[in-house]
């Protein structure tokens, strides 16, 4: 890490050039794929593992946040086997109650933090939020990007700030979020995850969830071309997280057919690729009873949480 | 599980990406019972199925499996003559004076009936010439379609096409078309052909006549007057008697440039017209201000695409020196993902070569191109025990001088050469015999435009590759052909223009 400080900072302004339309047709390529059979389940059960089963919003409680770790831990007991998902994502205030709540589950808690969604707060409040996260006992932090001052090409602010955070994060993983619906083109998708893999993130994510567009295929995909790219130059792997959107379990299969074919096996884990979703499990779900049972069930038979 | 470690920083010269171990695709195969195959095919002529003269057959296979699909029948010269006589009957007492928008009507019927059995088609174009079913059923059967949708809303606009001029049908044209895209190839022929008032007979190539078949029974179907398409079936000499005989008016004829040069020959100072559509050996041009990414897919898309059977394909790769190291790396790992197989699997990327000829010229060309010392790169895939396959291939460190960078390989083999300077690479790009189609990929608007300018090949794609569309032109330079298929240049290839 310091090494990485003490180098000097590379020209942001050249990142690699995106041509939209070739990533838009080789992202359409992917959601060709036919996923049947041993390949389908084996897929479903792998992206319910990969879900950041998320609640994000003003009204959330103690009570919210407990059940949402319960059907973390028992997605649905009803089909033995199951895996549970990747983490609980939540707000810093509520990250004690989660932790309590998933005891030694295994399952991970994420906090978002650094005035999330906006960003919009002097850097020390940043930190603040991020180390109270993280001693509240987050095992990871979702930061968000300053993308006012990413606009105004300020690269090397953005990436001093990406920087302070992973420093405040300590053990804890660090996911920036791009905010890419605020970006605008992709080849701005592309510099900035250039800046927050520099920066030292363990994982880029699209979106807090809360702007349209969220993910999509196409900002996905030249994410994991920049991760494969920061991996050949320096072998360090960086995770990906596409968050908002993802609802339902063919799109996600797509996904994973994506992250397969771009970066091959390694990533294919909840420790390098996650899905930000709230109503994903639950599709999920049903499409694994229906495996199991050859009928699709009604949405009565699954917990809303 | 909560690995949180990041993996100790390699040499980065070192670093490969593995490919499908963890989580594996189940086989998807296509089903092959909308393919519902005779065992035994005459002659179309007339607007009946009529068997050969001399009674002779000949056996197609599908390439994957090297089993028997069907008998087709041999026309003999004879049979030749009696489809060129239906065709010029059908000429003079149909089609000649029919109302150009009556005319429309049987082309677009001809479109919506093979949009209605397009999951006919891709499956038996996918058995009977080895192409991914993915391939066959969203590129060659919707693209066929379109092209008779083209070329029946111009049926009734001629006067529009060609303002200030009458145009005038030529007559009967021979068409002989390739196995490469062999229901495609026959729109781009007949689609014009009817639309201008001309009559047709149709020769499909003898490795891929099925999907021609299905098209007489299409034509039967769309209520046709009898005699306005024929299709016959037979090798070379089927081909040659039609090219030879005296009542045709026009030859149009996609496959090589030894038998397009063949075909010329013998067709001078008869003044039968003719298009040649022949062979090719693109450069695919890769500047270092490229999107890299979108490039390496385009190079894999340009090359890859239908085993690399396709007369454009950028079967030369020049990589600008500075960007060389990167964009190889990246295609060895892009070449591991591709996945080669059955043909009817849905998620086959490559299928079956051909024929047995064709993986035999491949071959040849994978030794040479060793011999020549360039070095070699093949995917690590698997093949299937049965049928015709190659692994996609990649040479580097190939010199201009090379047999592999001059010769149409027409496979799944890519050489990569590297250059310097956009002079540089321009010489050396249209420092080749053929001059179909090329490719250019930069960020810069007005390299573009100066690239496009200066390359001597047909169709230049910026940013893209083996992209078609009805509306657009198609063709080649030098000996990579002449005349126009597609759009509005396509129409004047099958007309006499008067003024008035």
């Amino acid at each position: 890490m310091a090494a990485i400080q003490q180098a000097p900072l590379p020209d942001f302004s050249n990142s690699p050039r995106i041509d939209q339309v070739g990533v838009e047709e080789r992202a359409a390529r992917f959601t060709k794929r036919s996923i049947k059979d041993e390949a389908k389940e084996n897929g479903l059960k792998l992206v319910l593992n990969m879900i950041d089963l998320t609640t994000l919003e003003g009204k959330d409680t103690e009570g919210k946040v407990k059940q949402l770790c319960y059907k973390a831990i028992h997605p649905h007991d009803q089909l033995p086997g199951l895996p549970t998902v990747a983490a609980i994502c939540v707000y810093p205030s509520m990250v004690k109650t989660a932790r309590r709540a998933l005891g030694d589950s295994g399952i991970r808690v994420a906090s978002v933090a650094t005035a999330f969604p906006s960003g919009q707060a002097p850097r020390d409040l940043k930190i603040r939020d991020t180390k109270y996260a993280v001693a509240e006992g987050a095992d990871e932090v979702d930061m968000v990007i300053s993308r006012g001052r990413f606009h105004m090409g300020e690269y090397n602010f953005v990436y001093d700030e990406i920087a302070a955070v992973k420093e405040a994060c300590g053990e804890a993983r660090l996911k920036v979020i791009l905010e890419t619906g605020e970006l605008g083109s992709l080849d701005k998708v592309r510099r900035a995850s250039d800046i927050a893999m520099q920066a030292g993130a363990d994982f880029i994510k699209t979106s807090t969830g809360k702007i349209q567009p969220a993910a999509t295929m196409p900002v996905t995909l030249v994410m994991l071309e920049a991760i494969r790219d920061h991996y050949y130059k320096t072998g360090v792997m960086t995770g990906m997280k596409p968050a908002g959107g993802i609802s339902k379990s063919k799109l996600a299969l797509h996904y994973l057919v994506m992250v397969k074919e771009v970066l091959g096996d390694a990533w294919l884990s909840n420790e390098w690729f996650r899905f930000g979703a709230s109503s994903l499990a639950n599709d999920v779900l049903m499409q694994l009873a229906k495996a199991e049972t050859g009928v699709y069930q009604s949405p009565n038979y699954f917990s809303a949480d | 599980m909560a690995v949180t470690k990041k993996k100790s920083p390699r040499k980065s010269n070192t670093i490969r990406l593995k490919f499908d171990t963890a989580w594996p695709y189940s086989p998807a195969p296509e089903s092959k019972s909308a393919a519902q195959l005779r065992e035994r095919y005459g002659l179309f002529i007339n607007g009946r199925w009529q068997a050969p003269a001399g009674d002779n057959f000949f056996k197609t296979i599908n390439p994957a499996t090297e089993s028997v699909l069907a008998e087709v029948a041999d026309a003999s010269g004879k049979d030749v003559d009696k489809a060129v006589t239906a065709a010029r009957t059908a000429y003079d007492k149909y089609w000649k004076g029919m109302p150009a928008k009556e005319r429309a009507k049987y082309i677009f019927r001809i479109a919506r009936i093979i949009q209605e059995r397009a999951r006919e088609l891709a499956v038996v174009e996918t058995l009977d010439g080895g192409k991914p079913i993915k391939e066959s059923r969203d590129f060659d059967i919707p693209t066929a379609a379109n092209h008779f949708f083209y070329y029946a809303g111009w049926a009734d606009k001629l006067e529009y096409a060609f303002p200030n001029r009458r145009t005038e049908p030529l007559g009967v044209a021979g068409q002989i078309i390739p196995w490469n895209f062999p229901l495609l190839m026959a729109a781009w022929k007949i689609a014009p052909a009817l639309a201008t008032g001309n009559t047709v007979v149709l020769k499909p190539a003898e490795t891929t006549p099925l999907t021609a078949l299905v098209l007489a029974d299409i034509i039967r179907e769309s209520d046709l007057p009898p005699g306005v398409v024929n299709i016959i079936t037979g090798a070379g000499a089927t081909g040659a008697a039609l090219v030879n005989h005296p009542g045709v008016n026009k030859i149009a004829f996609t496959g090589s440039t030894e038998v397009g040069k063949i075909i010329q020959k013998s067709i001078a100072g008869t003044g039968k017209r003719s298009t040649l559509e022949l062979g090719g050996k693109a450069a695919n041009i890769i500047f270092d201000d490229a999107p890299i990414d979108q490039a390496v897919e385009g190079v894999i898309n340009a090359i890859y695409f239908n085993q690399g059977h396709v007369c454009c394909a950028g079967s030369r790769l020049y990589v600008q020196e500075s960007v060389a190291k990167e964009v190889i790396r990246k295609l060895k790992d892009r070449l591991e993902s591709l996945i080669v197989g059955d043909p009817m699997d849905k998620n086959t990327d490559i299928g079956a070569i051909n024929s047995k000829a064709q993986l035999g010229i491949i071959h040849k060309y994978i030794r040479i191109g060793k011999q020549e010392g360039a070095e070699m790169y093949e995917s690590s895939c698997k093949l299937p025990g049965k049928g015709f396959f190659v692994r996609p291939t990649m040479f580097t460190n190939v010199a201009q001088s090379n047999r592999i960078a001059q010769e149409e390989i027409f496979g799944p083999v890519l050489s990569v050469l590297t250059f310097r300077t956009d002079d540089e690479v321009i010489e050396k790009a249209n420092n080749t015999p053929y001059g179909l189609s090329a490719g250019v990929w930069t960020d810069k608007g007005s390299k573009i435009f100066n690239m496009t300018r200066r390359m001597k090949a047909g169709v230049v794609w910026a940013n893209t590759f083996n992209k078609f569309d009805p509306a657009s032109p198609f063709g080649g330079y030098k000996e990579s052909g002449f005349g126009r298929e597609g759009g509005l240049h396509g129409l004047s290839a099958y007309v006499n223009l008067r003024n008035h």
